[in-house]
């Protein structure tokens, strides 16, 4: 196992697609566990994805079961998922570790259903709610090449009409 | 060698006031770092943090036709950047009520003895001119906690204010 180096915007590599995992081997595993060492080697971090260490396969790391008072599904890795539904929406803080030194607000969905693969390639699914969805949303869109500042809106926008995101 | 500048500037609001600044500064060679630029009343504020190779007298000048032709006030300060180093807030407080005189004073000295370190803050003067509401938002580090943060303010409440006080949970992942 090994702490891997944290891409950071604005490299490039940040902004690809990942693709879905189809072999679940010896190397995979070893990468897998590199992704997690990483993630407990950054400052607070409740998730990793992939591409963050420049691995381009959809997988990520989530973990809020540390937190006091959040609604949780324990340490989970997840493989190709997918959310297959989403429900209402909230404004919320957060940062990356491939955006050090910055902080915004994103809307996400407060309730989201998931489906995923576990390390092995079986299958789970989720009914996630709150700091967890929003960590899962976070960490999914890095698979698509998105970042938190792709989403940030006004620190003004509180008081503002709320409309859904989609 | 360059140095960081504070430059605060203001005036009667229209428009381009930021792109004349902004391009008159950046043929002169500065770099801008951090700013808070908005319109308060029916005036245009500007704080811009400048990293200029000059004095201060030079960035005045290279400043002056610009800040003659929109009638703006300029005023400079020679500061540290320390960019890079910023505190991530962990609580939001909304306070809205009829507006009155003070209630920022009270607000902000409550928060203050409760420990708060304001990082943000901006209000509002909304409604109509005949009832007028004061909307005050703050962001910032509650050093002795959110609990002692919201019993501080509570007792405003039965003045009619409304007061919010709500932790910001960061996501970093």
């Amino acid at each position: 196992m090994a702490v891997r180096e944290i891409l950071r915007y604005p490299d490039a590599r940040l902004r690809q697609v990942s693709s879905a995992v189809t072999r679940f081997d010896a190397d995979f595993q070893a990468r897998v566990d590199d992704l997690e060492q990483t993630r407990l080697a950054g400052p607070g971090a409740v998730g990793i994805a992939a591409p963050q260490i420049g691995w381009f396969e959809r997988v990520l790391v989530v973990d809020v079961s540390t937190r006091k008072n959040t609604p949780n599904h324990g340490h989970l890795i997840l493989v190709n998922p997918e959310i297959s539904e989403w429900d209402g929406y909230s404004v919320g803080r957060e940062g990356c570790l491939s955006v050090p030194d910055y902080t915004g607000n994103v809307i996400r969905a407060e309730k989201i259903r998931l489906q995923a693969l576990d390390r092995h390639g079986q299958t789970l699914a989720f009914d996630m709610q709150g700091f967890e969805a929003r960590a899962v949303q976070h960490e999914l869109d890095h698979l698509d090449g998105l970042l938190f500042l792709d989403r940030l809106v006004s620190r003004r926008q509180d008081l503002f009409p709320r409309k859904v995101y989609k | 060698m360059s140095q960081w500048y504070m430059l605060t500037l203001v005036g009667q609001d229209r428009p381009g006031i930021v792109a004349r600044l902004t391009t008159a500064l950046y043929q002169a060679g500065c770099n801008l770092g951090e700013t808070s630029m908005l319109r308060l009343g029916g005036n245009f504020t500007v704080m811009m943090m400048v990293e200029a190779p000059g004095d201060d007298a030079s960035l005045r000048a290279l400043l002056a036709p610009v800040v003659e032709a929109l009638h703006l006030a300029l005023h400079i300060d020679p500061i540290e950047g320390r960019l890079h180093h910023r505190p991530v807030p962990d609580v939001s407080i909304l306070v809205h009520g009829a507006d009155r005189a003070g209630i920022v004073s009270e607000v902000t000295t409550r928060a203050a003895q409760a420990g708060l370190n304001i990082l943000d803050l901006e209000s509002d003067v909304g409604g109509t001119e005949q009832q007028p509401i004061y909307i005050l938002q703050i962001q910032g580090v509650a050093t002795q906690g959110i609990a002692a943060l919201a019993a501080a303010l509570s007792p405003l409440q039965a003045q009619g204010v409304k007061v919010d006080v709500r932790a910001v949970d960061t996501l970093i992942g």
